[in-house]
């Protein structure tokens, strides 16, 4: 837009509404990220008064201070089981992607198969993993492989259903385009039922990003064994047996970034993947 | 119910002695749904090469049901559909109400699916994609997804993925009727100057008495419950067909006939 053209817009006369809409707009802006930074600022602040006049032991409540430099200094103990719980997490979305989305298409290539399936699909899922867990560590003699299974199972459903809502989902007269075009099933599935699945599939592999993490974390709490190659949680539990309240904070801050960063960067891919052609990623004009 | 119109001596019954070559023959076709339903009714219809033919009826008089079982979507429940010399690869393009593209792909990509449908890989069919384009004047677009389209160039395109494969046979369902009416009169003109070119057969469906007077040779008029074909009109003006038609004495008369044996159609329930 040339200069010229925004003096006229600037009229005072036509556009006191759209200057005031332009206001609010910048507002936002600005609010969406300095209002959470400042809520957390105060938050701190509270906590670290809270801690001093009150006189309260550090094994009860630390400081936010405290906790900051135990998460520096025991930063190798940590960090180390920030990877474990990490590499379940992923390991269990990655499964549970491939699981789901796999019985997905067999769900709508063969209705006999969702018929037979699906309601044992819901049972797994609507069952607390917390119940199946010691169940699994009985049968299951390999720890990282029972970890697995547990996460996997919180993870698995949403991409298993949103994957499902999405095949069958297609345009009803593109299916007839296809078949008039003679498109054998494969064709079916891939130039159309695929494409039209990914924004559901998409949405529930954000949910499964953070139920993956909640499943491995609550699995190590279930397998409770120690040692090295020990996650989080289980870091947190053992903290908590030496009074050590200060790293129960640490690494809890751990688990929730990792939890934030899972959502960020699928939130990322699934804009990437979707913003040139749906709506959910398109930014609208007003 | 109105009078039957003045017989005009200038309205020729369909030839019976049309010498083009047949193209496709509906006989006595039933449809009933849910074994009470009658969706068509005893429906016969001849089309012959380069026939321009519309259905023309109220809404539940069975014309998308028959275009549906002329496309081979579903199956007579009576009375047989034969392709006179048989029925090809690509002799057939479709176009429905909707545009129905792929919003994930672009146009091109779009108007490439039939071919690739059989296996033609993007660069073989390169050529025959973009002549596609050029001919619904959509050259410049190829690589715009369908949202960065209006209305009328959705279709456009979707006219371009029908006449992908070079069919003899185009379907259309009504695929105007969602246009505004500049749009409308745009792609009516468009159409006709396409089939110039290209030659193909097109049976359109369509509600509209003035779109089947401009763009048609024969029209079939059909009433509802039960879907049954009652009457057929041909509009033997020239082609090529322009404004200049649209507003002669002629398109008139054509009009008021076809729009006479609509109301017909819809005797008591109009």
């Amino acid at each position: 837009m040339s200069l010229a053209e925004r003096e006229e817009i600037a009229d005072p006369t036509i556009d006191a509404d759209e200057l005031a809409r332009q206001r609010a707009r910048r507002l936002e802006r600005i609010g969406k990220w300095t209002l959470p930074v400042l809520v957390m600022a105060l938050g701190l602040l509270l906590w670290d008064r809270v801690v001093v006049w009150n006189d309260i032991p550090h094994y009860t409540l630390p400081g936010p201070w405290l906790v900051f430099r135990t998460l520096i200094e025991d930063w190798a103990i940590l960090f180390d089981a920030l990877l474990v719980t990490l590499q379940i997490t992923l390991l269990a979305l990655l499964v549970a992607v491939l699981g789901g989305v796999g019985l997905a298409v067999l769900f709508t290539q063969s209705r006999w198969m969702e018929m037979s399936f699906y309601p044992y699909a819901v049972i797994l899922q609507v069952t607390p993993v917390v119940a199946i867990a010691p169940l699994i560590f009985i049968y299951v003699d390999n720890r990282l492989a029972g970890l697995l299974i547990c996460a996997w199972l919180v993870a698995f459903f949403p991409v298993l259903s949103n994957t499902t809502l999405g095949l069958n989902s297609a345009d009803h007269n593109l299916r007839d385009l296809f078949r008039i075009y003679g498109a054998t099933r494969w064709q079916r599935l891939r130039f159309l039922q695929l494409p039209s699945a990914l924004p559901y599939f998409l949405g529930g592999l954000r949910i499964a990003g953070g139920l993956s993490l909640i499943g491995a974390v609550v699995a190590e709490y279930v397998a409770g064994t120690g040692g090295i190659g020990s996650g989080l949680a289980f870091r947190i539990l053992e903290a908590g047996y030496r009074l050590n309240i200060p790293r129960m904070f640490a690494a809890l801050i751990l688990i929730a970034l990792t939890g934030v960063l899972i959502f960020a960067a699928l939130s990322l891919l699934s804009h990437l993947m979707l913003r040139k052609w749906h709506e959910s990623a398109m930014t609208r004009e007003r | 119910m109105p009078s039957e119109p003045a017989p005009r001596t200038d309205i020729a019954p369909p030839a019976a002695t049309d010498v083009r070559p047949e193209l496709l023959r509906m006989e006595g076709v039933d449809k009933i749904f849910n074994g009470d339903v009658v969706a068509l009714k005893g429906m016969s219809l001849d089309v012959r090469e380069g026939d321009f033919i519309s259905l023309l009826g109220p809404s539940g008089c069975g014309k998308s049901t028959a275009l549906r079982l002329v496309a081979g979507l579903s199956h007579p429940s009576r009375g047989r559909i034969t392709w006179t010399g048989g029925q090809d690869d690509g002799d057939l393009g479709v176009v429905f109400q909707e545009p129905t593209l792929m919003p994930w792909a672009t146009v091109a990509q779009n108007v490439w699916l039939p071919l690739r449908l059989r296996g033609q890989s993007y660069t073989a069919v390169k050529d025959e994609v973009l002549d596609a384009l050029r001919l619904v004047g959509l050259e410049k677009f190829q690589t715009a997804y369908p949202r960065e389209l209006s209305g009328g160039m959705k279709m456009r395109a979707s006219i371009a993925r029908a006449l992908v494969t070079r069919p003899r046979l185009i379907l259309m369902d009504e695929p105007f009727a969602a246009l505004d009416e500049i749009t409308r009169f745009r792609l009516n003109d468009d159409l006709l100057a396409l089939r110039d070119k290209i030659g193909c057969t097109v049976v359109f469906v369509t509600h509209s008495v003035f779109e089947s007077v401009f763009l048609s040779d024969r029209i079939v008029v059909m009433a509802a419950r039960p879907g049954r074909v009652i009457r057929e009109l041909a509009v033997d003006a020239p082609y090529p067909r322009t404004d200049t038609f649209r507003t002669s004495a002629d398109y008139a008369a054509y009009c008021r006939d076809a729009s006479d044996a609509l109301h017909a159609a819809m005797g008591d329930a109009a």
